[in-house]
């Protein structure tokens, strides 16, 4: 077996000594760290993604696989040109107000890091307007809110407010998910985009940011 | 070792009491429509059917005190909980735990409420311990306190015992004694971290050494993002049930979460002669014929 498909099978297992040390190895042989990236992490974690949509893969084994890619991100990183890192686009991602569940949102975030974006996870019990300010600071086109309680879920439309308010509607799509949220849901606060668990918002989150393309 | 502390509930003439040495009390915790897309459909429409056949079943599957909650995000909650406590009440007679993050939906719960109410809940933040504890005052009711503050949640034991002895005291200067304080350690997921539960039982253990006050919690939430959650929960409940835990919320009509709170009761000595154990298994049996 070659390096990046070791590295491919080492990820998914979210081992992430092995994974460490399979970059190592595949930087000694000077294989491209742009394709160590992609076919080696990225492809890993769209096919965890996949395992844990359809009902193969739980909790625990997508954290570790997650943290097993940043891991490896963390060495690869240097070797990466700029352009490279989180090239796909910025997203701000947060729990929203009132809410400190953050189990969700961290899968969000390591599945959006996973697929190549450069993730600013604000936390949870984030206000609106600190999601609108971190969105300027960051200059990022994509924010997403999650929440887990139908008392919290309110602070969803709140936080899509704020964004219109500071006469960013048009400059920043909103992707809203957790277990009380609905695609109705969404569409009543006006929100662009709706992620049914984590691995679907790595597509709404590409699906969105491809509108600003046009 | 602080004695262990007896909360006394009622609605109307029934009470039910708390107690360690006593039967574990199960309030049920399915009228919520939080995670349960069909009962907020059904809030949504006005529909109180299921309301009412959440609240008779869970009665008679063994719970003695229901948790009530109306979070419907859109809805007048003020209206919604009202409601939903009257066709609850209308169907079973146990005492309620009124479970709302809103004061005014809470206050006007307890004035249409007859007996003695657990309020779920107040935390160590001060904004909810100067709202939530003067309405438990003026109302007589008990408080359920959750080990998290205006910091988080904290994650050691030691940490969640300082937020459990705030409550307590800031209860008692409102004139609310210590035996009407039941203490949620809190529950995290096992599926994020696999110590959240040895963290739970551990910040039980020393609450319950402090204090010796009851102890509540929502158990299901330890096995989320987990296969084959009914194993894990059931577990957890006797584990948690010989640490000190005496009123956990839950699903009693869950077979294995049932059988594991009554097996546990006969085997810590508080099931007289296994006469619930053999009561319940009657009844399993009867529904299956």
């Amino acid at each position: 077996m070659n390096e990046i498909t070791v590295l491919y099978s080492n990820t998914i297992a979210g081992d992430a000594d092995a994974v460490v040390e399979n970059i190592q190895s595949a930087l000694d042989a000077n294989i491209n760290p742009e394709k160590i990236l992609n076919e080696g992490m990225i492809a890993a974690m769209q096919e965890v993604g996949r395992l844990f949509e359809e009902g193969e893969y739980f909790v625990p084994e997508m954290l570790i696989a997650g943290r097993a890619m940043q891991a490896g991100l963390n060495l690869l990183r240097p070797h990466l040109l700029d352009s490279e890192v989180g090239k796909v686009g910025k997203v701000v991602i947060g729990t929203v107000q009132g809410d400190l569940h953050d189990i969700g949102k961290n899968l969000v975030g390591l599945m959006l890091e996973g697929a190549g974006f450069d993730v600013i996870d604000l936390g949870t019990d984030v206000t609106p307007d600190q999601f609108v300010e971190a969105a300027k600071e960051n200059d990022a086109k994509l924010v997403g809110l999650s929440a887990l309680l139908t008392t919290t879920m309110p602070n969803m439309e709140k936080t899509v407010d704020a964004f219109r308010a500071a006469g960013m509607a048009d400059t920043v799509n909103i992707m809203v998910g957790g277990a009380p949220v609905t695609q109705e849901y969404t569409d009543k606060i006006g929100a662009d985009g709706f992620g049914q668990d984590a691995s679907r918002a790595v597509s709404v989150a590409k699906d969105l940011l491809s509108r600003f393309e046009d | 070792m602080s004695e262990n502390q007896k909360t006394i509930l009622s609605f109307k003439d029934k009470s039910v009491e708390i107690h360690r040495d006593g039967p574990t009390v199960m309030i049920g915790e399915r009228i919520n429509p939080t995670g349960r897309k069909v009962v907020l459909a059904a809030l949504k429409e006005g529909d109180f059917e299921m309301v009412r056949q959440d609240a008779i079943k869970q009665v008679e599957a063994g719970a003695t005190v229901l948790d009530v909650n109306a979070g419907v995000p859109g809805a007048d909650e003020v209206a919604l909980l009202s409601q939903v406590m009257q066709e609850v009440m209308s169907v079973v007679d146990v005492p309620l735990c009124i479970d709302t993050a809103n004061p005014q939906a809470l206050e006007a719960a307890l004035k249409l409420y007859e007996g003695k109410a657990l309020i779920n809940s107040v935390n160590g933040e001060e904004k909810s311990l100067e709202t939530v504890l003067p309405i438990a005052k003026e109302y007589g009711a008990a408080i359920i306190g959750l080990c998290m503050d205006d910091d988080g949640i904290p994650a050691t034991p030691e940490l969640r015992l300082k937020v459990a002895e705030k409550l307590i005291e800031r209860a008692a200067k409102y004139g609310i004694p210590v035996e009407d304080v039941v203490i949620d350690p809190l529950a995290m997921t096992m599926g994020a971290d696999h110590t959240a539960g040895l963290t739970t039982l551990k910040t039980i253990e020393l609450i319950v050494a402090e204090f010796g006050v009851n102890i509540t919690m929502g158990a299901s939430n330890i096995s989320f993002g987990m296969p084959d959650r009914k194993y894990l929960n059931s577990t957890y409940m006797a584990v948690a049930i010989h640490t000190g835990l005496t009123c956990p919320i839950t699903n009693p009509l869950v077979t294995e979460i049932n059988t594991a709170v009554l097996a546990t009761d006969l085997s810590l000595g508080k099931d007289e002669y296994g006469m619930r154990w053999i009561k319940a298994f009657r009844k399993r049996k009867k529904a299956q014929e």
